[in-house]
């Protein structure tokens, strides 16, 4: 009896891929537990702290809009973490990217003003990438060229793009309006033109802030994933990430496709920095704390992509979720009085408890590319040394 | 002009705004020859800040500020070896998850406990007879509180420690080569977790030497990325406690710099002058990246055959 192989689609969408879904559910739920036991150390009922969070996040039109506000950042950064990762290069610099990208973006956009219509807009989402890109990617030069830790390098690079935003928003590109007087740095405001249109669906939504930044993101996060599985731009970035020592011997420029890696990751992060002056503020402004203009959207990112499945597309509930999660924070503050760092404290233990649950599905996985790229390694090491003689 | 910005108390300042980095990096260094990347450092110096902090508030005793910071510390470096070690998690994501959690659990709890900015009396200045008195050395080396002093007799310690003792031997074996680590019978397990465990200490105590001696106040992410620079600082002495002193240093000159030039009043922007020991970070760790002390073995979990 012959199988006649179907064409898979959804390749993404299989039994591998749902055995994925293990750590995130069990990181899910050990969350769960714990938070509940901290409310109760804190004195807090958790079933009614958890329907306030969910009353806050979802309860009407606008706190579903809020909460899918604070997703679209949170998605940006999320897809660039989840590129990076499957390079092979942890990301850790999604504050100092989305600050490029909001520097690259109001720049362009200032320069601009009204003289090209709606073309602004493109193009300052354009300059957003670009200038993200160019930023991450240091930190993918200083790792491929000068084996500088990425992790290290993306840290300093955050603290320097706070500096130099605070300082650009203080001098160079401080709101001429503000007549000097400035106890939120923050820009001129853009024209008309250059702000995302609002998102309504029909009625629904409108007279929220919900603008058209989501549905930029998930376009985006559809493009990343075809980009990873079905092209070879993406397959060589994933290959890197597997095995360098393998991708080197296949012939793959190995130090370019980390650049690579970190330039798209970082683009997408500087693509987060844009929508929100573009979609949100229509400025760009501080209050000269660190996360004082990406509100920690580019550490929860990182919480996102994981949570995701470091899948572009899993970024999307992911995102979602962790955008309820703050938005219903608040509420959770206002009702029963715990103080909404708490999901700071939750985020962190929910990545620990996905990296920690990986195990279970990572020794399988490890042992069958293992054996694999060992074949591939005997072979091309027999070539190499045939070629030698 | 420079006589007015390069003073002792530049100098001074800089030994003791050394001192956190000293405590913490010195940990990390003894974790990482161990072969474990702890990235939550500055998690753990949150928390270690932040138990010390409090202790203190409700006690009024100093003492016990330096117990609570390092039972806490302690507890973090446990956990850390938990899941590094035993559950041989990715070792860079496992620290970030770390960090998140220090950072939104101490200010959790600071909210909660304390609500409002308070101030405690801190650790003192320790007064040496005659030492203290010398002109502009006393000043910069000899009036300092007691964790200065500690910070620094760690790095000869640590040395000691590392290159003499038979624990120290081990540490070097597991974080070079594990296998024939195990296969002498060392346990690789044992060994990490010692190195975690006493990094966690050290880096409840860097959190103290903030919150309960140096400037006696605990607040939102008081660390503002210590831990992290921390990290960098191992990378860039080369795994080698005096190695880390002299970044820390460093560092902390550059710092203490920054902020006379700020008193001082000079013209430079100060976001500038804030920026520059983060680049100059980033260019020690280009130039810093190949020593050969660097553990071949650092962020590999240990699978047994």
């Amino acid at each position: 009896m012959s199988i006649r192989k179907r064409p898979n689609i959804f390749r993404g969408i299989n039994v591998e891929r749902l055995l994925d879904l293990i750590p995130i559910l069990i990181a899910l739920f050990a969350a769960f537990i714990v938070a509940s036991f901290l409310l109760i150390a804190l004195d807090a009922n958790p079933i009614t702290a958890f329907s306030a969070m969910f009353e806050g996040a979802f309860g009407s039109q606008n706190a579903t809009a809020e909460t899918l506000v604070k997703a679209t950042p949170i998605l940006f950064v999320a897809i660039g973490i989840t590129i990076a990762f499957r390079g092979g290069v942890i990301n850790i610099g999604g504050e100092g990217q989305m600050i490029a990208g909001a520097l690259g973006a109001i720049t362009v956009t200032l320069m601009i003003g009204e003289s090209l219509n709606w073309l602004v807009i493109p193009l300052a989402l354009f300059a957003g990438f670009i200038a993200g890109g160019i930023y991450g990617g240091i930190a993918g030069f200083l790792k491929a060229y000068f084996d500088v830790n990425e992790i290290l390098s993306t840290i300093m690079l955050n603290q320097i793009a706070v500096q130099l935003m605070n300082f650009l928003l203080n001098g160079p590109l401080l709101d001429p309006e503000s007549g000097g007087f400035n106890n939120i740095p923050k820009t001129a405001r853009i024209s008309e033109v250059a702000q995302l249109p609002r998102l309504a669906i029909f009625d629904f939504f409108s007279r929220t802030r919900l603008h058209y930044g989501l549905i930029i993101a998930i376009i985006i996060a559809i493009i990343i994933y075809v980009l990873l599985w079905r092209t070879t731009i993406g397959y060589r970035i994933r290959a890197v990430g597997l095995n360098q020592r393998a991708s080197r011997y296949a012939g793959i420029n190995v130090e370019r496709q980390i650049v690579l890696s970190m330039f798209l990751a970082g683009g997408m992060a500087g693509l987060a920095g844009a929508v929100q002056v573009l979609g949100l503020n229509y400025r760009l402004q501080t209050d000269g704390s660190p996360a004082g203009f990406t509100a920690n959207a580019g550490f929860n990112g990182i919480v996102a992509a994981l949570f995701g499945g470091l899948n572009p597309l899993g970024a999307i509930p992911a995102s979602t979720f962790f955008g309820a999660l703050l938005v219903g924070a608040q509420k959770m503050q206002r009702e029963v009085g715990v103080p909404a760092s708490m999901i700071t404290a939750i985020n962190g233990l929910i990545v620990v408890f996905v990296v920690s649950s990986q195990i279970f599905i990572l020794r399988r996985t490890r042992r069958r590319v293992g054996e694999a790229i060992g074949q591939m390694d005997d072979n091309h090491t027999e070539k190499l040394k045939e070629g030698e003689n | 002009m420079i006589g007015n910005i390069i003073t002792a108390s530049v100098f001074a300042s800089m030994i003791r705004l050394a001192t956190p980095y000293l405590f913490a990096a010195l940990g990390e260094t003894l974790g990482q020859r161990s072969g474990v990347l702890n990235l939550g450092l500055d998690g753990m110096m949150l928390m270690g800040a932040f138990f010390a902090f409090y202790a203190v508030f409700i006690t009024g005793s100093l003492i016990l500020g330096l117990i609570a910071a390092i039972i806490v510390g302690g507890l973090m470096g446990l956990a850390m070896a938990f899941i590094s070690v035993t559950l041989k998690a990715e070792q860079g994501i496992s620290g970030i998850g770390i960090f998140l959690f220090g950072l939104g659990m101490s200010e959790l709890l600071f909210q909660q406990w304390i609500g409002t900015p308070t101030t405690v009396s801190g650790i003192p200045d320790v007064y040496i007879p005659i030492l203290s008195d010398i002109p502009v050395i006393g000043h910069i080396f000899f009036n300092h509180n007691i964790l200065v002093y500690v910070a620094f007799a760690l790095v000869p310690i640590m040395t000691l420690v590392l290159n003499k003792t038979n624990f120290g031997l081990m540490v070097r074996a597991v974080g070079q080569n594990p296998e024939a680590a195990d296969a002498m019978g060392v346990s690789v397990t044992k060994v990490r977790y010692t190195t975690l465990i006493i990094g966690g200490i050290l880096a409840g105590l860097a959190g103290a030497s903030l919150s309960i001696a140096q400037i006696n106040v605990f607040q939102q992410n008081l660390t503002a990325g210590q831990g992290f620079i921390a990290v960098a600082l191992v990378y860039f002495g080369g795994w080698k406690p005096r190695g880390v002193m002299l970044g820390a240093l460093l560092f902390s000159f550059v710092n203490a710099l920054q902020l006379q030039i700020s008193v001082v009043g000079v013209n430079i922007p100060s976001e500038f002058s804030a920026m520059a020991p983060y680049i100059i970070t980033l260019l020690a760790l280009v130039f810093a990246s190949k020593s050969r002390e660097k553990p071949d073995a650092l962020t590999k979990p240990f699978e047994r055959g």
